[in-house]
């Protein structure tokens, strides 16, 4: 099992951000993260990727325990926070490897002109990261995500921001990436879920209201559309 | 850690900050030390650095804080925090990282100033009459000063994620720590502990490297207290999570 959560909360004082909540992520399937903007959807992935302390709960990645073994654990993690905050001093090379470095990773060269080739940015590679463009802002994200060769990929809303074109090219990245690896991403995107992911869980004040594969969750709700699913699980 | 520090040093040297304030750091200096008639070793006619050693510590309360401000409080700002608390790396290498590069930064605006040591040794009658061991010892008192004063700056940035508010609050603590147990010793109410007030200032201690005699208990101080404030930031830092 590559992401293993049980019981996960983290309270704001009295408010609860996210409540208990229990799942788990196969490798292989792309699990779409579901929910209102404020449910708890980027909480729960800061929590899993080390930045926000979980107030209790457990969590394994790759069988490691996010609070006992949390260096051992982000290796295996490749992330790409909300709204893909990135050094717009550096250039794109130099902080892939910057990031590359930080995994004491070897043979860096060689696998940044891989990455770059992999996201599309090739055309863009000598420029500074505060010249680019919102998509390709977005493909740097993707990039310093994947350096590593991560098990486990977390993306906080990747698609945000990006015109139809580099919409298709950014999924079908993310899509090809899932074949091999856990991936968790959050949307608002109806249309984006059904193209891409293969389970999904909904997640609506902090606890899960849904949990199950796209089908299934189909099924269950006498095959009505996803967004109608949506509406009447989080209104 | 490597990695972080490399990153943090590449945008001191790729941005203008550290350009501007060693410029200004080195203007500044000469201009008091050979120029300005009221300050000028020249006219003052004896071969003797005191005054730039005791001008020194005044320009590092607002060089250093520009160095430092910001540290943690861009990064926060900017969303880049949770960059680089994601990747395999504990909170206390991101703080000795950040430490280490404003300190290389405060190290290459002392070097140039060598310069004006070595004119002085020149200066001197006969040449090379300085006193060596006092100039020697006053370096090292600044350094030990400057660091002291970036692990300030640390923790100041760690508090908030305004830049000009981590100026402000380490230009305050730097000034306090250095003059303010100096003053406040002096007050009438404090007078049979002075000694000991006073004794927790950096300038009694930094006075006492400045006359040549490096006193292991002024060393300890210097440590002692930049690790505190190292302290101090990890637990901001942590707290925030």
């Amino acid at each position: 099992m590559s992401i293993l959560v049980k019981n996960l909360s983290k309270h704001y004082h009295k408010q609860k951000a996210v409540d208990a909540i229990s799942f788990e992520a196969k490798p292989g399937r792309i699990l779409g993260f579901l929910g209102p903007n404020g449910a708890g959807k980027s909480t729960t992935m800061r929590m899993l990727t080390g930045y926000l302390e979980p107030t209790s709960g457990h969590a394994e990645i790759a069988g490691r325990n996010i609070l006992t073994e949390a260096i051992e654990a982000k290796k295996h993690i490749g992330y790409l926070p909300e709204n893909t905050p990135l050094y717009t001093d550096m250039y794109i090379r130099e902080f892939l490897n910057f990031v590359g470095q930080t995994y004491e990773m070897k043979n860096l060269a060689h696998r940044i002109d891989d990455v770059i080739k992999m996201v599309g940015l090739t055309p863009e590679q000598h420029k500074k990261i505060g010249m680019l463009s919102k998509g390709y802002r977005q493909r740097v994200g993707l990039a310093q995500a994947i350096i590593h060769n991560p098990d486990v990929l977390i993306l906080d809303e990747p698609t945000s921001g990006l015109d139809p074109n580099q919409l298709v090219e950014i999924r079908a990245l993310i899509k090809a990436l899932g074949k091999n690896k856990t991936v968790i991403i959050s949307t608002h995107i109806m249309q984006e879920v059904e193209a891409i992911c293969d389970d999904i869980i909904i997640i609506n004040k902090g606890m899960i209201v849904a949990n199950d594969s796209l089908e299934g969750i189909k099924n269950s709700n006498n095959n009505s559309s996803l967004e109608a699913i949506f509406r009447k699980l989080t209104a | 850690m490597y990695a972080v520090f490399r990153r943090e040093l590449f945008s001191f040297l790729s941005s203008m900050v550290a350009y501007i304030t060693i410029g200004i750091f080195l203007l500044v200096s000469g201009l008091l030390l050979w120029f300005f008639p009221d300050t000028s070793i020249l006219d003052y006619g004896y071969a003797d650095l005191g005054g730039f050693f005791s001008l020194v510590p005044y320009l590092f309360m607002f060089l250093i804080p520009a160095i430092t401000m910001r540290s943690f409080a861009e990064e926060r700002r900017e969303g880049t925090y949770e960059l680089l608390i994601t990747r395999p790396i504990t909170i206390w290498q991101i703080i000795i990282a950040k430490y280490l590069a404003s300190l290389v930064l405060i190290l290459f605006s002392l070097i140039p100033t060598l310069i004006y040591a070595y004119s002085l040794s020149k200066l001197g009658f006969p040449e090379g009459n300085v006193d060596s061991g006092a100039i020697i010892g006053s370096y090292i008192g600044l350094f030990l000063l400057g660091a002291t004063f970036t692990s300030i700056g640390l923790f100041s940035s760690a508090l908030t994620k305004n830049q000009v508010v981590a100026f402000v609050i380490c230009a305050a603590l730097c000034a306090f720590a250095f003059l303010g147990f100096d003053y406040s010793s002096q007050l009438i109410s404090l007078q049979n502990i002075e000694g000991f007030i006073a004794n927790l200032g950096i300038n009694q201690h930094y006075n006492s490297i400045s006359r040549g005699v490096l006193d292991t208990r002024d060393l300890i101080y210097f440590i002692t207290v930049s690790c505190l404030f190292l302290f101090f930031t990890n637990l901001v830092i942590g707290g925030k999570r």
